[in-house]
C-alpha cells in the first residue's frame, strides 16, 4: 500500500493521468483548472513527456487527436468555457473512434460565467459536446481519492472503447486538498494496431479519419458505435449509495453536491427522516440500473445539483411518475449549504407524507 | 527497324495510390500530389511518413497517399500534426490544406505551429477560392475577385484583403523554410518538386518547419479552361502572389532556426543570456 499524500484535485488529475501513461498533455490556461496544467508543465519534462501549451482549446484538443491517432495515451483538460471550444475536435475524436480523456473542472455559465464552481455543464457533457451522433463516458468523482482513482480508469476505459472520456470535475473539487493514495505509474499502455505510427513497409495504410460520404457505409460505423455504447451502458454504471436501503427520500447528487447532499442526509436521520443519498458516479452511462433498485421502496426523490436542473431529467426518466422527483440546485457558482437541501428534503418527506 | 530498349520516362510514384480521385480535369491538386508522392518515394520515407490532410478538395488525400494518413477537422491539421510529430518525433510529418483551411479557419492553428517551429512540413495549395464547396470567396480571393459569396467582386472596402502567408510567416521566429511556387509550365513544376523535397529533407534532417505554398488554380470555380486558368493566375495571382524563397534560414547563412531567431533578438537580455534554471 502506497502512502497518502494530501495533495490538491487539480494536482491529483495530472498525476494519476502521468500515472496512467500519459505522456503527452495539450493545454491551455483557464481558471480553475489551472494547476493542472501548471503541474504538468512542471512534471512532464521531468519523466520523458511532453507538455506543450497550445495557442487555443481548439488547438489543444486537436493535438489530442494527433497524438491518440500516433499511438499515444494523450490527455486535455480545461473549464467550461474553454470545453465548449474543443467540442468540435471531440465530435471528431469520437468519429475516428479515438481514444482520449478532457477533463473539464465546471465553472458558472452560461458565457464567461463566473470562476465558481458549478455542475452546469452536465447536459453539454452527457448529451451533446459536440455535433453529431455520439456519447462519451463521464466521470464525476466526488473526493480528490476518486479523482485520481477515474483518471486512471477513464484512460483504461478510452483504450477499451476507442471513446473520448471525460473527467466532469468543478472548481470545488479542483481546488481542495484532500490526503490521496496514488498507484504506481503503469509500464506500458494497450497496443494500437489502428494507429498512424508509419506503416514501415510492413502492412496497409492506417488512416485515421471520420468522413463518410457514403450514407450507407457512414450509417453502418454509427451503428458499430453504438453497438459498443450498448455494451458501456451494460457493463460501466457506477454509483454509490449511502443509507439508501430503507430510505423514503432518496437525494440524488454528484461530485461537489454529493458532498453537501451527505450532510444533509445524515442530518435528516437524525430527525428521523428516513433520508438516503443515491450518488453517479458515470453520468453517461447513466446508473439507471441501480437507482432503479430505489423506486420499489422510495416515497419522493430530491435531485441537488449546482444548476438550474439538468440531471434531475435523467432521474425522472428512471423514476417516471412513480414518485415525485423535485429539484434543488444554486447556480452561477453558489454551492447550496446542507442546511439548505435539509429544508428541501424536510419539505418533501411532508409531501409524499401526506 | 531494329526494335528500340524501352526506356522508362515516367511512372506513377509508388506512394501515390493506384486510385482515382476526386479532383476536376484541370485542377493542380494532382500536378502537387504527384511532387509530394515522388518526394517520399525519393527519399524513400513512405514506411514513416504520416499525413494530415484537411477539410477542402484535398479532404480525401487519406486514399490518395500509401503512407498513414489523418483526416484532421476544418484548419486543424497543424494541431494534428503537431500531436502526431510531438509523439512520434521520428516519422515525417506533413499536412497538405488549401487557403481556405490554413488561412482562414485555420489561421491560428498555422501561425503557432509556425512559430513554435514545429519539425513538420506543410504543403500550402493557394487557389484563391473555396472548391469543395462551391466557389465561395477565400482569404486570398484578389480585391475585385468574383466568387459565389463576392459576386460583385471582393469589395475590399467591406470584405478586406487577401492574406498573404508566407510574407506573414515570414515575420516569425520559427520557420526554417518558406518559399513560394506554382506549376502552371513544366519549368515551374521542377521548381515547385525542388521546394517540396527542400521541405521534407528539412524535416529529416531537423532544420525545422518548412511551408510550400503552391499558388494554383481551380478552373471550375473560376468557371475557364485550365489553360485559361493559368493565364488568369499569372496575369492576377503571381503579381499580388510573387513567387520566391521566404526564409531559408541555412541559405541565409545561420546554423538553425535557433542561430537566426537569436540574431533577431537584439540584445533582449534573458534571450541572449538564458532565464532561471
Amino acid at each position: 500500500m502506497a502512502e497518502k499524500v494530501l495533495m490538491k484535485g487539480n494536482e491529483v488529475l495530472a498525476e494519476s493521468a502521468m500515472r496512467a501513461g500519459c505522456k503527452f498533455f495539450f493545454g491551455y490556461p483557464i481558471t480553475p483548472q489551472t494547476e493542472l496544467s501548471a503541474y504538468m508543465a512542471k512534471r512532464m519534462p521531468k519523466c520523458g513527456g511532453t507538455f506543450l501549451q497550445a495557442e487555443s482549446e481548439i488547438a489543444a484538443i486537436n493535438m489530442v487527436y494527433g497524438a491518440s491517432a500516433a499511438g499515444a495515451r494523450a490527455m486535455t483538460s480545461s473549464s467550461s468555457p474553454g470545453i465548449s471550444l474543443k467540442s468540435e475536435g471531440v465530435s471528431y475524436i469520437a468519429g475516428a473512434d479515438l481514444p482520449a480523456v478532457i477533463i473539464n473542472v465546471m465553472r458558472g455559465g452560461p458565457g464567461l460565467g463566473s470562476i465558481q464552481p458549478s455542475q452546469s455543464d452536465y447536459w453539454q457533457a452527457t448529451r451533446a459536446l459536440g455535433h453529431g451522433d455520439f456519447q462519451m463516458v463521464v466521470y464525476a468523482p466526488s473526493t480528490v481519492q476518486e479523482m485520481a482513482d477515474y483518471t486512471y480508469k477513464a484512460f483504461d476505459v478510452a483504450d477499451e472503447y476507442r471513446t473520448p472520456v471525460m473527467i466532469l470535475a468543478d472548481g470545488m473539487l479542483g481546488q481542495m486538498m484532500e490526503p490521496v493514495e496514488l498507484r504506481d505509474p503503469i509500464e506500458e499502455i494497450p497496443e494500437r494496431p489502428w494507429a498512424t505510427t508509419g506503416h514501415n513497409n510492413e502492412r496497409e495504410h492506417n488512416i485515421v479519419n471520420s468522413l463518410y460520404l457514403d450514407a450507407d457505409l457512414l450509417d453502418q460505423m454509427n451503428h458499430e458505435r453504438y453497438k459498443r455504447y450498448e455494451k458501456i451502458i451494460a457493463t460501466e454504471q457506477a454509483s454509490e449509495e449511502f443509507l439508501c436501503d430503507d430510505a423514503d427520500i432518496i437525494v440524488v447528487a454528484f461530485g461537489a453536491a454529493a458532498r453537501i447532499a451527505r450532510n444533509s442526509v445524515r442530518a435528516a436521520r437524525e430527525q428521523g427522516i428516513k433520508a438516503g443519498l443515491f450518488r453517479p458516479i458515470t453520468l453517461w452511462p447513466y446508473p439507471t440500473e441501480a437507482l432503479e433498485k430505489t423506486v420499489a421502496h422510495a416515497k419522493g426523490y430530491l435531485s441537488v445539483e449546482m444548476n438550474m436542473g439538468q440531471m434531475v431529467e435523467d432521474v425522472r426518466l428512471v423514476v417516471g411518475n412513480r414518485a415525485p422527483v423535485d429539484f434543488y440546485g444554486r447556480a452561477g457558482g453558489v454551492i447550496p449549504t446542507p442546511a439548505e437541501v435539509l429544508d428541501k428534503i424536510v419539505a418533501l418527506n411532508e409531501k409524499v407524507g401526506e | 527497324m531494329a526494335e528500340k530498349e524501352e526506356k522508362l520516362v515516367f511512372e506513377r510514384p509508388k506512394s501515390l495510390l493506384p486510385v482515382v480521385t476526386n479532383f476536376c480535369p484541370g485542377c493542380t491538386h494532382g500536378i502537387v500530389h504527384r511532387l509530394v508522392a515522388e518526394t517520399i518515394d525519393e527519399l524513400g520515407i513512405e514506411g514513416k511518413t504520416v499525413g494530415v490532410t484537411p477539410v477542402g478538395c484535398s479532404v480525401m488525400g487519406y486514399n490518395f497517399f500509401g503512407c498513414d494518413m489523418i483526416e484532421a477537422a476544418h484548419g486543424r491539421a497543424p494541431a494534428v500534426a503537431t500531436g502526431v510529430k510531438r509523439v512520434r518525433p521520428d516519422n515525417v510529418v506533413y499536412a497538405y490544406q488549401g487557403d481556405g483551411d490554413l488561412a482562414s479557419i485555420g489561421t491560428a492553428e498555422t501561425v503557432h505551429t509556425a512559430t513554435r517551429g514545429e519539425n513538420i512540413t506543410i504543403i500550402f495549395i493557394n487557389n484563391a477560392i473555396y472548391g469543395m464547396t462551391g466557389g465561395q470567396m477565400a482569404p486570398t480571393s484578389l480585391p475585385n475577385q468574383v466568387t459565389q459569396t463576392s459576386p460583385y467582386g471582393r469589395d475590399t472596402s467591406s470584405a478586406g484583403y487577401p492574406v498573404r502567408i508566407c510574407e506573414l510567416l515570414s515575420t516569425l521566429d520559427g520557420p526554417a523554410y518558406l518559399e513560394r511556387v506554382c506549376v502552371d509550365t513544366p519549368a515551374h513544376v521542377r521548381k515547385a518538386k525542388k521546394a517540396i523535397k527542400k521541405g521534407f529533407q528539412y524535416q529529416i534532417d531537423g532544420v525545422g518547419y518548412s511551408l510550400i505554398e503552391v499558388v494554383s488554380t481551380c478552373p471550375t470555380n473560376w468557371g475557364m479552361t485550365p489553360q485559361d486558368s493559368f493565364e488568369w493566375m499569372r496575369e492576377n495571382m503571381l503579381p499580388y502572389y510573387p513567387l520566391g524563397v521566404y526564409r531559408d534560414v541555412l541559405a541565409e547563412g545561420y546554423e538553425s532556426v535557433a542561430d537566426a531567431a537569436l540574431k533577431r533578438a537584439g540584445d533582449s537580455k534573458i534571450v541572449v543570456e538564458g532565464g532561471a534554471q
